[in-house]
């Protein structure tokens, strides 16, 4: 499925606010046909990076290509080549779907021949078939979001970008979304996707992990939970969860612990070693305790041991 | 650049404007209301001023000074008075302007001495309706004097051969001297004002508002191709409105248009792109809707309403006052619409006004088009 060319270079670049540093010298290559995600929680420069790799934002140093393009040297050359989602959802509500689709058709010169089927496809591709005169207002917000994505591969770019995509949509349509993007990529598109849902990163073919403007790991879901996770895990069901946290703490076979949900993570050297002291730790302290297992970790236990700063991570369906 | 992304542009932008009330109502009929209010509103003429009058001498000749009054159109009497209580009450509470007493005796004054006064008594608080009225006061009795000469120069056979400068008069342009005829081609000025700056202000900060800039300039259409497909349908609606104000002008409000229709939509098109132009910067660099459209509207509604002569005289301003309208390119606009209409001056002589708006429009278009950026920072 991947392509030999890189779709997407990017070479020490860094972008500077003022005095904040929102990307710090980072190298990455996003190959054709993949998937490429970038994980991170807000503000730790996802969209700053999207941003520039269409030519929005200026790198303060540094070097972007897209498409084989360089960005800054040509950005309406790459913007032909691209297409972008931005985090607003951000087409016209005030238009009918058909509308905004032939605007954005009409920017990006689609081939008038090619123009019946295309729309054709895109209104089959977001699921709004018949409803081509509806005002985008009234569209709920996963129809929402799948139009938009359809305005912006009207022209069939070889790279899309997008930012967030899902956020604050239900969790069906995210599924559908994430088909479409699976779809998408069969045909050879490069799909650059930002999230900061851990279990969407699932979906992605390489992922590169991003912590306040640095990149903290890069690699598969499977070699990140593998190659960065060289301890074991533990899920402790633990009632109540603060104290519980607390406790794991105190106990010495606890390397680290955070909460997950409505339970805890223990990161520990060996678990079949550690697992009688936990329980015990937490009994005699006076809390409710239920299962205590080793688990597979996921990319935000990887996330976490990865990251100093836990508590910015979001938990899996913030 | 690509007919096909402006093209593209213009669509969009013409779908918004009709689906939008606010811009619709602003289009349609805030010109016919701005015509309507300063077309019937604002006038200048002083005429039909409410006079009380006290005739304490009750004789033939008092009747006769008080008919001068009753028969011109300057004056209307409100109320014939019984006592000085009377005339004071009426002028305390504003129901009348002026008021003319007849003394008693006058006319045996008149009879005997060949001199009797009449009095008058004014509400000064508006100095300039007082001092009109005093003049048409002046104006009447000096007529009822001449009429009361001839009568006795008559009577006793004698010739009026006494010696008499007259004015012979003729006003030219406006000769009716209606200030409505000098009003309403201004109005123009102030319609495209309105919706050149206010409507065009909005576009783009409207954009940055909801979002959607993010993504059209995410796209490969030119920083040209967005200016030209937003002010195109605009330029459109401006030439519209300044051909339905000018109709109505001259065919509700009967001023007289001698120019050519030619030079006005040319003139026209030219201020337009100074108001649009002037949105448009505004709307790039505010960023926000509300931002924009006041920031639009005091560089181009206020000054046009206040410094371009539309109402108040350039030339009886003061002399910084005047300077300063110099830099005001409806200045120029509304004394080529004046042109215009009154006194279809020829065009070699409003070189000078045409220049001076032709030049506003090409530095502001650049203005324009250089403020505005494909980039989020």
């Amino acid at each position: 499925m991947m392509g030999n060319e890189p779709s997407v270079v990017v070479e020490n670049l860094t972008k500077r606010f003022g005095a904040f540093v929102a990307l710090d010298s980072i190298n990455f290559q996003a190959w054709r046909g993949e998937i490429f995600g970038f994980l991170g929680p807000n503000g730790a420069g996802k969209s700053t990076t999207i941003r520039i790799l269409c030519g929005l934002l200026r790198p303060t140093s540094g070097r972007a290509q897209v498409a084989g393009i360089d960005v800054a040297a040509k950005p309406e050359a790459v913007r032909q080549q691209i297409g972008y989602m931005s985090q607003k959802f951000s087409l016209y509500n005030d238009l009918e779907v058909i509308e905004n689709l032939r605007f954005f058709a009409g920017l990006y010169s689609v081939p008038t021949k090619d123009l019946r089927l295309r729309l054709a496809w895109a209104l089959r591709m977001a699921g709004i078939e018949g409803r081509e005169r509806a005002l985008t207002r009234t569209l709920a917000v996963g129809w929402k979001q799948r139009l938009a994505l359809a305005c912006a591969v009207l022209h069939r770019p070889p790279v899309v970008f997008l930012d967030e995509p899902t956020s604050g949509v239900d969790a069906v349509s995210r599924r559908q979304f994430w088909e479409l993007i699976q779809q998408m990529v069969s045909e050879g598109i490069t799909v650059f996707v930002t999230t900061h849902y851990m279990d969407e990163a699932e979906y992605c073919n390489r992922l590169v992990l991003i912590d306040r403007g640095r990149i903290v790991a890069m690699g598969t879901p499977t070699e990140l939970k593998t190659r960065h996770m060289k301890r074991d895990l533990l899920m402790v069901e633990c009632e109540p969860l603060g104290p519980g946290l607390e406790a794991l703490h105190e106990i010495p076979a606890v390397l680290d612990a955070a909460v997950f949900g409505s339970s805890l993570h223990a990161v520990v050297a060996n678990a079949q070693a550690a697992l009688p002291g936990i329980r015990r730790g937490l009994e005699s302290r006076g809390l409710k305790v239920g299962r205590v297992e080793q688990i597979q970790p996921s990319l935000e236990d990887v996330f976490v041991a990865l990251t100093a700063t836990r508590e910015s991570v979001p938990k899996g369906n913030a | 650049m690509s007919l096909r992304r402006i093209l593209a542009m213009m669509r969009k932008e013409v779908i918004q404007i009709w689906r939008d009330p606010r811009s619709l109502l602003v289009i349609f009929a805030m010109p016919l209301v701005q015509l309507v209010i300063y077309g019937y509103g604002v006038n200048l003429d002083i005429k039909r001023i409410p006079l009380c009058i006290y005739d304490r001498d009750a004789t033939q000749s008092s009747q006769d000074v008080l008919k001068h009054f009753q028969s011109t159109d300057y004056f209307r009497i409100v109320r014939v008075a019984d006592d000085y209580r009377d005339v004071i009450d009426h002028i305390d509470r504003g129901t009348c302007t002026m008021a003319v007493v007849v003394p008693p005796q006058f006319s045996e004054h008149l009879r005997s001495q060949g001199k009797a006064e009449v009095q008058a008594l004014l509400d000064a608080s508006d100095s300039n309706t007082a001092s009109v009225s005093m003049g048409y006061a002046l104006a009447i009795l000096q007529g009822y004097s001449q009429q009361v000469q001839l009568d006795w120069q008559q009577r006793n056979g004698i010739p009026p051969v006494a010696p008499n400068v007259t004015f012979q008069q003729r006003t030219w342009f406006n000769e009716d001297l209606e200030s409505m005829s000098n009003i309403v081609p201004g109005v123009v000025a102030m319609v495209m004002a309105v919706v050149g700056a206010f409507l065009t202000s909005l576009t783009i900060a409207r954009e940055w508002e909801r979002g959607t800039m993010e993504q059209l300039i995410a796209t490969p259409v030119r920083k040209l191709e967005i200016q030209i497909g937003k002010l195109v349908p605009y330029f459109v609606i401006g030439m519209a409105d300044t051909a339905l104000c000018a109709g109505f002008a001259v065919g509700w409000f009967h001023v007289p248009f001698r120019g050519s229709w030619t030079v006005l939509f040319a003139c026209s098109a030219l201020f337009l792109l100074v108001v649009l132009s002037l949105g448009y910067f505004f709307s790039v660099t505010a960023k926000s809707q509300l931002g924009a459209s006041q920031s639009a509207l005091l560089v181009t509604l206020l000054p046009t309403f206040l410094l371009s002569g539309f109402i108040f005289p350039i030339d009886q301003m003061p002399v910084i006052v005047q300077g300063i309208t110099r830099v005001l390119p409806a200045r120029y606009y509304v004394s080529i619409l004046r042109n215009l209409f009154l006194k279809g001056t020829a065009v070699q002589l409003m070189a000078g006004d045409i220049a001076a708006l032709a030049i506003f429009a090409g530095v502001l278009i650049l203005l324009a088009t250089r403020a505005f950026h494909k980039r989020l920072e």
